[in-house]
């Protein structure tokens, strides 16, 4: 079976969790082989991880330079590994890196790219959920190596371990065309999962009110062990700060909960969060649109509903 | 400092949005047609950076006929001048297609930045800015919240998942745009009445040195196989709080085995 080259997203030498779930969609297709790029010894720290997520091989596509620069790395690693390894597919996470290297990558390969997926079949085609969720559409690469970049939360990780062979691999970088990285700055998100990946979101909108409110949608996510988000209307009110925006100008959520609290659910919202699993929402206007996507809506003030509900969860999780 | 902004017509997003049924392409006659508005903002990062540092601004896009439209809406803001791909070989191209389109009109012209938005609201492939960096061979500095010109450097806050990074890169590169950049003029009655006479050039195919079995829908690089309506999702139970609504929705969540 031919080699599926996996790209390798970490933070401060932490896995991220969509590399397992595309481990898992790489299975599908092929042999699982990870790819990490960055400063040396990174690889190695993570092959027993990687190995037993289902990884058979894990480049080692390590320089100083590696994380120096922008982009180009990333993408110089994987194209002289898909020079030699000839894979059947390269995956890549949904991400803002993610998709850019993906697409720098078809052009330099001369191949095709499918963004942001929900699901990846062993053909190596692969399902869109476009225009916020109101088509699904499957698609595929028609000339050389597809490469898929895969919606965060879409797959559900389910390895079989695999040995996790360190390979190394020689790259070369060319910094006259490429951004330097100066400094990386991880905006806090405190003790709670990350927006894209978490498994609960609860977002507040302008039914908050004001940006000393917002407490009660973080009581809620920390009860329901979720991440906070925001809709548009809250952001740009300053309610809550621009990174935990969920919509089409933000980012996209899948998670198996979604709660809605005072937020009507203008389309643009809803683009970003109308693939969840299970939305319940809370408004007091009960014309809101939120409530024609909600499994369970309950028009009344969020400041009595949720304060209530996160006791209640709080209650089940000491019982 | 000459700057080419990339700007794209799109189907607005409050208007309902299909696909064709024939070959699972977006259906452009459907809705009504706007400029991504994301791109007003590339174009405001232009008009900002030339009217500091001197310069002219080209916007350039490629599309059909009516997306005429979206080019003199720029001009109306203040642009220049304009390119216009337009060639019916074109329909249907995917996002690697039209890279190697744009790439080879940005050739044609003169310019120290690429400005284009950093996601369509239709495509959202978000990856076009990095691959005409690509095609090239510039540096790409893309996603940015911020932008400052320092002499022959460019310095830019790119924001990411879970942050930011800080970039600096040398001139001439591809920028992108994320929302939070500027908030786009609205072009006055003097702008529009001046747009009217802004020079617009047509390139087609054949005069970007294309092949004409390299673009267009029978030569895109994917393909739909099979593109359906989502099922309407149904709404389920909604309930009036009184007083009790709290406990409810976390009996339901337990029931969903979610709590």
């Amino acid at each position: 079976m031919s080699e599926v080259l996996v790209l390798v997203e970490s933070v401060d030498g932490v896995l991220r969790k969509v590399t397992g779930e595309l481990l898992t969609a790489a299975a599908r297709i092929g042999t699982p082989s990870a790819v990490v790029v960055g400063a040396p010894g990174g690889a190695q720290a993570l092959a027993a991880e990687l190995g037993a997520l289902g990884a058979e091989k894990v480049y080692a596509a390590e320089s100083a330079d590696a994380t120096t620069y922008l982009i180009t790395p990333i993408v110089s690693a994987l194209a002289t590994i898909a020079a030699s390894a000839a894979p059947s597919a390269i995956l890549l996470a949904a991400t803002v890196d993610g998709r850019e290297v993906a697409g720098r990558l078809a052009v330099r390969l001369d191949s095709g790219v499918l963004a942001d997926v929900v699901d990846i079949a062993a053909d190596a085609s692969a399902t869109h959920s476009v225009f916020g969720g109101s088509y699904t559409v499957q698609a595929k690469v028609t000339k050389g190596i597809p490469i898929i970049t895969l919606r965060p939360n879409s797959v559900d990780a389910t390895p079989t371990a695999a040995a996790g062979t360190v390979v190394p691999v020689e790259f070369s970088v060319d910094a006259a065309t490429s951004a330097t990285i100066v400094a990386i700055h991880t905006e806090p998100a405190g003790d709670r999962p990350e927006l894209g990946a978490a498994s609960v979101v609860v977002s507040g909108g302008r039914g908050v009110g004001s940006a000393e409110n917002f407490p009660v949608v973080e009581h809620l996510a920390d009860a329901l062990g979720g991440a906070v988000g925001a809709s548009r209307a809250a952001v740009d009110s300053g309610y809550y700060p621009h990174q935990f925006q969920v919509g089409q100008t933000g980012t996209t959520v899948s998670p198996q909960l979604y709660v809605a609290l005072g937020i009507s659910g203008a389309i643009q919202h809803r683009a970003g969060m109308q693939t969840s699993k299970m939305i319940v929402a809370v408004n007091k206007d009960s014309d809101a649109p939120i409530f024609e996507i909600s499994d369970f809506g309950v028009v009344g003030d969020l400041f009595k509903v949720a304060p209530q509900l996160t006791d209640a969860v709080n209650a089940r999780k000491g019982s | 400092m000459d700057i080419v902004v990339l700007v794209k017509q799109v189907p607005d997003t409050y208007s309902e949005r299909k696909l064709r049924e024939a070959d699972g392409i977006l259906d452009r006659d459907a809705a009504d047609a706007i400029i991504d508005e994301i791109d007003s903002r590339g174009v405001e990062t232009a008009l900002q950076l030339t009217e500091a540092n001197g310069g002219e601004v080209t916007v350039l896009t490629m599309g059909p006929d009516r997306a005429t439209e979206v080019l003199r809406k720029a001009l109306a803001m203040g642009a220049h001048k304009a390119v216009h791909i337009n060639d019916d070989a074109l329909a249907g191209s995917c996002a690697v297609q039209t890279s190697a389109a744009l790439a080879a009109a940005l050739r044609t012209l003169k310019f120290d930045l690429v400005i284009a938005g950093n996601e369509s609201t239709d495509g959202r492939t978000a990856s076009v800015p990095a691959m005409l960096a690509e095609r090239l061979g510039l540096p790409q500095v893309t996603f940015a919240r911020s932008i400052e010109v320092d002499g022959s450097t460019l310095k830019v806050e790119r924001v990411v998942d879970g942050g930011y990074t800080e970039l600096t890169s040398p001139i001439p590169a591809v920028l992108s745009v994320t929302e939070k950049i500027n908030e786009p003029r609205y072009p006055n009655f003097k702008g529009i009445m001046a747009a009217k006479s802004k020079p617009v050039t047509t390139l087609t195919v054949a005069d970007l040195g294309l092949a004409a079995d390299e673009v267009g829908l029978a030569n895109a690089r994917t393909t739909v196989i099979e593109a359906a309506p989502r099922p309407p999702r149904a709404a389920g139970t909604k309930v009036a709080d009184e007083g009790e609504a709290g406990s409810k929705v976390a009996e339901f969540l337990a029931a969903s085995r979610l709590i």
